[in-house]
C-alpha cells in the first residue's frame, strides 16, 4: 500500500461508522474511530471580557490571575510556598462554588523520556489535588490527567521554557 | 481469508514445469561450509563486495505485483535486496543498475570469470516466475566468486502483494550466511507518526516494513496514540491512547482492523509490553500519583502487581527466555534501571553510571540491554544485563526509547530536534558507526521493531 493512498483514505474519513475490512491483507476502507477525543488544555487566562459568568471556568481563570497553574523544579513534584499561595486561591474559589468540579493537568518539560514523564505528570497533578484536598476541597470533585511532555505551553528548548512547562494546571469544568 | 501471507518454502520448485530453473532449494546450509570470513570481527565481513544483478525470468510476462512484469520484478527484487544491505551498512553491495543481467541458465551456473573481473567477492543471483495462480515464485542464490562455489539458496512463492517479502528473505539469507548472525530484514515496525506544531502534535499509530515500505496509518490522530508494541505473532499491536483525557491501553487487531480496550480501570495506564511468548502483558498503572508495574494474561484474567515501591515504577522488557524483566524506577530518587524475576521477586538496581537511566529494552539475543541515558542530553546506550560494559551508541541532543532489531544487532530509537520539537525515527548498529534516519512520510517517534515475521 502506498502512503498517499492512506492519506487520501484518511482525508475522506468522516467520524463515526466503523467498517471492517473483509480481508486484512488490504488496508481498511475506513480507519476505526479513535478512542475518544483529546481534552482541551486551553485555559484562556487573563482575558478580561464582558459577560463572564461568576463560577464559570472563564471566571476562575480571570480570578486566579495565573494562579491556576503551579510550577515544579526539574524532576520534582513537591508543593513549595508559591504553589501553596496559588492552591489556596484555587481552594477559595472552589469553596465559593461547591458544585464545581475541576481537572488538574500535570505536565513535564521535554528533557525526559516519554513514558516516565507521563507518570511524573500524573504525580504532579496528584500533588496539587492532595494539597487542595488538605484545604478542605472534596477530592471527589477533582480529577487528574497527565500529558507528560506531550503538551508544552512554552515552545523553546531552554531553561525558561522548561520551567514554564513543568506545571499542574487546574481547569474547572463548566 | 487467511491473513498471514502464506510463504511457501519452494519445495514446489521441484516441479517438472520448472526443471530448468532450479534444483529444489534446500534447508539452510550446514554451519561453516565454505566460508573463510570471520564473523566475530565486523570489519572483516563488512568489506565483502557483493554483486546483485537483476533477477532473471523464464518469460517476461505481466504480474499483479506493484513492480510490473516479471522482468521488472526481477530488477525490483535486486534493488530491494541491495537497499536492505546498503542502508544498514552491511557489506559493499553493488546494485542491478550497474551490472549486466544474467540469463536464466546462468542463475545456477554463474559466469564466475565475469564477476571476478568486476572484483565481486560474492554474487547474489535469482529468478522470478509468474504462477498461474497469480502468485510469484522467487529463487535466490548466493555464490562465492573466488571459490566458484554456491554458499546458499532458497525460494519462496508469495502472493503478488507480498513480493517484497521474498526480497527481504533473500537479503536475510545472504546476510545470515555471510555474517553468521540471525536474519532481521523480514520484519515490520510500528511507530507513532507525528504532525503539527510543538504544542499540538497529532500522534497517530502507523506501521511499515523494516525498509519503510508498505507504510500504513492505523489511527486518525483524533486521539493521541503513544508507545506501540507489535505482538510476537504480528496479529495485533498494544499501544497507549487517550480516552476522555486519560491514557489507556488498547490492542489494535490487525486482522479485523478494530481496536479494543485491554482493561478497564479508573486510573491512568501506561507502558504496555508483551512477554516474548505473547501470553502476558506488562503494564504500569498510576494510583494517586504512585505508578507500579503489573502483568496480566493477554487473553484476560487477574492482574498481578509486580512492584510496590512508593515511587514511579514503569515500563519493562522481558529477557528473551521470559524469566526476568528489566524496568525503570525512581525509588532511589532518580530514574534508574532495575531487573527483577518475572514474578516480581529479586528486584535490584543495575544502572550506576551517574545521571539517569531509562527505557531499558532487553536484546532478543539476551546479552545486552539498550536504554536511554540522561545526563543533560539523552543518548542511546547499551550495557550487559548485570549493568556492566556501558557503551554509548549515539551522541545527539535528545535520543530516546531504543528498540531492537529481531537479531539484536541494530537499534532504532527516536530523535527530537532542539527547538522545533520535530521527531524522527533513527537507527544505529551496535558498532555505533552506522547511524541513519529512516525515511517516513511525516515525523516519527516511539519505534517498536517486531520480531522476524512468522
Amino acid at each position: 500500500m502506498r502512503p498517499n493512498r492512506s492519506l487520501a483514505t484518511i482525508a475522506m474519513l468522516s467520524a463515526g461508522t466503523l467498517v471492517l475490512a473483509a480481508c486484512s491483507s488490504k488496508p481498511p476502507k475506513q480507519l476505526p474511530p479513535d478512542p475518544g477525543g483529546a481534552v482541551s488544555t486551553n485555559t484562556s487566562q487573563g482575558t478580561m471580557q464582558q459577560g463572564i459568568v461568576p463560577g464559570s471556568q472563564a471566571d476562575f481563570a480571570q480570578q486566579m490571575m495565573g494562579q491556576d497553574t503551579i510550577y515544579f523544579d526539574t524532576d520534582k513534584y513537591n508543593i513549595d510556598a508559591a504553589d501553596e499561595m496559588a492552591l489556596q486561591a484555587q481552594a477559595a474559589w472552589l469553596a465559593r462554588y461547591p458544585n464545581k468540579r475541576a481537572t488538574i493537568e500535570g505536565h513535564c518539560d521535554e528533557r525526559g523520556t516519554r513514558e516516565y514523564n507521563l507518570a511524573l505528570g500524573e504525580r504532579r497533578a496528584n500533588a496539587s489535588k492532595n494539597y487542595l484536598a488538605s484545604l478542605g476541597i472534596d477530592p471527589a470533585r477533582l480529577t487528574t490527567v497527565s500529558y507528560g511532555k506531550e503538551r508544552p505551553i512554552a515552545l523553546g528548548s531552554d531553561e525558561a521554557s522548561w520551567a514554564k512547562n513543568r506545571r499542574a494546571v487546574t481547569v474547572t469544568i463548566d | 481469508m487467511k491473513t498471514i501471507p502464506t510463504i511457501l518454502l519452494a519445495a514446489l520448485l521441484s516441479g517438472a514445469a520448472i526443471a530448468q530453473d532450479a534444483a529444489p532449494p534446500v534447508a539452510p546450509p550446514a554451519e561453516g561450509q565454505g566460508i573463510d570470513v570471520t564473523v566475530s570481527d565486523d570489519s572483516d565481513w563488512q568489506d565483502l563486495g557483493i554483486a546483485i544483478p537483476a533477477f532473471a525470468t523464464n518469460a517476461d510476462v505481466a504480474t499483479q505485483t506493484s513492480a510490473g512484469s516479471t522482468g521488472q520484478l526481477g530488477l525490483a527484487l535486486a534493488q530491494v535486496i541491495t537497499g536492505d544491505l546498503k542502508n544498514n551498512g552491511l557489506f559493499k553491495p553493488t546494485g542491478p543498475e550497474r551490472l549486466p543481467r544474467p540469463e536464466l541458465g546462468q542463475i545456477q551456473a554463474p559466469d564466475y570469470p565475469t564477476w571476478a573481473g568486476r572484483r565481486a567477492d560474492m554474487l547474489v543471483q535469482g529468478f522470478v516466475r509468474a504462477e498461474s495462480s497469480g502468485q510469484v515464485t522467487v529463487g535466490c542464490y548466493l555464490y562465492d566468486v573466488a571459490l566458484n562455489q554456491q554458499l546458499g539458496k532458497a525460494g519462496w512463492t508469495v502472493p503478488p502483494g507480498e513480493w517484497r517479502r521474498a526480497a527481504h528473505k533473500c537479503a536475510d539469507m545472504v546476510y545470515a550466511r555471510l555474517s553468521g548472525e540471525n536474519p532481521f530484514f523480514d520484519s515490520r515496525i510500528a511507530y507513532i507518526a507525528e504532525t503539527g506544531p510543538k504544542d499540538h502534535r497529532i500522534k497517530r499509530l502507523a506501521i511499515m516494513d523494516s525498509d519503510g515500505a508498505n507504510h500504513r496509518y492505523l489511527t486518525t490522530g483524533q486521539a493521541t496514540a503513544l508507545t506501540p508494541r507489535y505482538s510476537p505473532d504480528y496479529k495485533s499491536i498494544l499501544y497507549l491512547s487517550y480516552y476522555n483525557g486519560q491514557p489507556r491501553i488498547y490492542i489494535y487487531d490487525l486482522e479485523s482492523n478494530t481496536q479494543r480496550l485491554l482493561l478497564k480501570a479508573s486510573n491512568p495506564l501506561f507502558a504496555p509490553r508483551w512477554s516474548p511468548d505473547g501470553k502476558w502483558v506488562l503494564y504500569s498503572m498510576a494510583i494517586a500519583g504512585n505508578t507500579d508495574i503489573y502483568k496480566m494474561p493477554s487473553a484476560g484474567g487477574a492482574a498481578i502487581k509486580l512492584t510496590t515501591s512508593p515511587g514511579i515504577d514503569i515500563g519493562g522488557s522481558f529477557s528473551p527466555d521470559g524469566s526476568r524483566i528489566v524496568f525503570e524506577s525512581d525509588r532511589s530518587g532518580s530514574q534508574q534501571v532495575y531487573v527483577m524475576n518475572a514474578d516480581g521477586t529479586k528486584q535490584r538496581r543495575i544502572s550506576f553510571f551517574g545521571g539517569r537511566s531509562a527505557t531499558p529494552e532487553w536484546s532478543p539475543r539476551g546479552d545486552q540491554i539498550a536504554f536511554t541515558h540522561i545526563a543533560g542530553n539523552l543518548r542511546i546506550a547499551v550495557m550487559d544485563p548485570s549493568g556492566g560494559s556501558l557503551r554509548y551508541l549515539t551522541d545527539a541532543w535528545q535520543d530516546e526509547a531504543p528498540t531492537w532489531a529481531p537479531n539484536g544487532r541494530i537499534i532504532q530509537f527516536f530523535r527530537t530536534a532542539r527547538g522545533s520539537g520535530k521527531t524522527g525515527v533513527w537507527q544505529v548498529d551496535l558498532t555505533g558507526r552506522n547511524e541513519r534516519k529512516l525515511d517516513t512520510p511525516v515525523d516519527g517517534s516511539d519505534p517498536a521493531w517486531g520480531p522476524l515475521r512468522p
